[in-house]
């Protein structure tokens, strides 16, 4: 499906993206980026659960269960996160105090 | 349904990198976390569809209850958890993915040890890899959050630490290797070869202190987003790829950028502890004593200041004393003081950890200055005022070369023309080194938890 330089290439052009977008953050969110990259790499969430729902033997079906609630907890649990640093960048500083 | 299934991730990749951009500025940052949560539930939803998912039911209902399970849970530490406990919730978090990423290569090494089929050449070698790697940042992330929540107090270290993490790491190296070049894998090797990655994750992480586990964090979750990355290839899914390779690659930056605002290189912070060198270089005479000073003089002091800089360390996270900062600073902007905000890079757990507390409690953003802007103007302020800082304002990181943290930058709280620390007791600082900014003739202790000691003020403030 993908295969050999196809690959290289995506990965060479992502770590290019991925140093490019975060070079420009000002310190100040320096915490909310690293949650909200955290977030994105919940996306092995696909992969679990193309593993699990291919899974025959029970210890495959043990380690794909495994593989699916962490990944879940990965993506639900960095979004919260995110979301609550965020928040307090955005809603109206004054009426907190 | 494949070319849908495809397109579907192909947006979903566009999301992450422009939801990614868009949290790199306060406007858009929320706008950002949620265009990439859309792109995340609409790839969570077309993976059911993948060839071969929907064959077996039970699974199908295995799925469901799991993804149940890890998002209950998640969800509902994840909303409890208090703002200055995010950081070890953040290493938990990353953890479960780089658990989740080994898991995935584990069910793969298992179906090749069963006899399915081999996954040959470059791709059995990355799901090797990306076990490796997940495991370790896997069994990491839980050690730094143990650390960090305080059920680990001490730095763990066993005789011969490094030769004994150099030997396991080697063995690792070597079942990984076997596992990833033969066609016929044993069982028993892959459970081997997982056990020993875990292991080497605990090991590596528990001689490293408090001080320095973001640093390590960050780096694990650069870790997980490469071990993400690498069971994409193995599963031929491009936005696993791209992703994990983002994340990979703005995690290492951020990394470098965190252990730079440190000013130590990555390789100190994680193969050697801060206490072993530092040991002897904070014994040496310092001149002067640490006077002490009352609540009430302390806010006469501020109050009849022209110019103020508050200081926040972590010490002011733990004692939950922002409001009453953000209290004490109103007051002071209604007398005519001008009060502003230095933060250190590396000031609290993280960097940006404090900007985000002090947010929280309402401080203005364009109060809030850094190092280079504030340091050549402390010598016409009137008044600085540390809150449960230390190092961060240690001169000795300027004067004395022997001292461990010699080169750091630090905030210059010693040239203001006073100097007023709150601190709970009179020892030492995370890293255990003396501070000598808590000696000099212009520096005045008030001793006391922060919210109390800031309360203080507040009063003394009100009754004049």
């Amino acid at each position: 499906m993908i295969e050999g330089f196809t690959a290289l290439y995506i990965f060479m052009l992502s770590a290019f993206t991925g140093y490019e977008v975060i070079s420009r953050v000002p310190v100040i969110l320096h915490t909310p980026m690293m949650s909200g990259s955290n977030f994105i790499h919940g996306i092995v969430l696909v992969g679990a659960i193309v593993v699990l729902g291919g899974a025959e033997s029970n210890l495959e079906k043990v380690l794909g269960f495994i593989a699916v609630a962490l990944a879940a907890g990965n993506a639900v649990g960095g979004y919260v996160a995110t979301v609550r640093m965020l928040e307090m960048f955005t809603t109206g500083n004054k009426k907190a105090a | 349904m494949d070319i849908f299934i495809q397109v579907v991730y192909f947006v979903a990749a566009i999301l992450f990198i422009l939801g990614l951009k868009k949290m790199s500025s306060p406007v858009t940052a929320a706008g950002g976390i949620a265009w990439a949560g859309v792109g995340m539930v609409a790839a969570s939803l077309v993976a059911f569809f993948e060839p071969g998912v929907f064959d077996h039911s039970s699974n199908v209902f295995l799925i469901v209850l799991a993804i149940s399970v890890g998002s209950a849970l998640a969800f509902v530490t994840a909303k409890r958890v208090e703002m200055t406990d995010m950081p070890q919730m953040i290493a938990i978090y990353n953890g479960m993915g780089g658990g989740a990423a080994a898991a995935i290569a584990a069910v793969e090494l298992v179906k090749m040890a069963g006899g399915h089929h081999a996954l040959g050449g470059t791709v059995q070698v990355l799901a090797v890899l990306g076990a490796l790697i997940g495991a370790v940042s896997f069994s990491g992330s839980a050690i730094a959050f143990a650390k960090l929540q305080g059920l680990m107090k001490k730095t763990m270290r066993l005789p011969m630490h490094m030769t004994i993490n150099l030997g396991l790491f080697a063995l690792t190296l070597v079942a990984g290797a076997i596992i990833a070049f033969s066609s016929d894998v044993s069982i028993q090797l892959v459970m081997v070869f997982f056990a020993m990655a875990l292991v080497f994750g605990v090991l590596f992480t528990t001689p490293i202190g408090g001080a320095d586990m973001p640093v390590v964090i960050s780096l694990f979750n650069a870790f997980t987003g490469l071990a993400v990355a690498f069971e994409g290839f193995v599963l031929g899914n491009a936005a696993m790829i791209i992703a994990g390779t983002v994340v990979g690659s703005a995690g290492t930056l951020l990394t470098q950028l965190m252990a730079k605002a440190m000013n130590r290189p990555i390789t100190n912070i994680l193969f050697a502890s801060f206490g072993s060198d530092g040991g002897e270089a904070a014994e040496e005479d310092i001149e002067g004593s640490m006077k002490e000073i009352q609540g009430n003089d302390a806010a006469i002091m501020m109050a009849y200041a022209e110019k103020v800089v508050i200081i926040p360390g972590y010490g002011m996270a733990v004692a939950q004393a922002q409001h009453k900062v953000q209290e004490l600073t109103q007051l002071l902007e209604d007398r005519g003081v001008t009060v502003k905000f230095a933060i250190h890079p590396v000031a609290g757990r993280m960097p940006g950890h404090m900007n985000v507390l002090l947010a929280e409690a309402g401080v203005d953003y364009d109060k809030i200055v850094d190092l280079e802007e504030i340091n050549p103007e402390f010598p016409i302020v009137d008044v600085a005022l540390v809150i449960g800082a230390n190092d961060v304002v240690n001169p000795v990181a300027r004067t004395n070369p022997d001292s461990p943290i010699y080169g750091m930058p630090v905030l210059n709280a010693d040239m203001a023309r006073n100097c007023i620390v709150i601190k709970r007791g009179k020892g030492a600082g995370f890293s255990g080194i003396e501070n000598h900014l808590f000696y000099a003739d212009n520096t005045r202790m008030l001793y006391g938890d922060g919210q109390k000691a800031v309360g203080e003020l507040v009063a003394g403030i009100k009754q004049l």
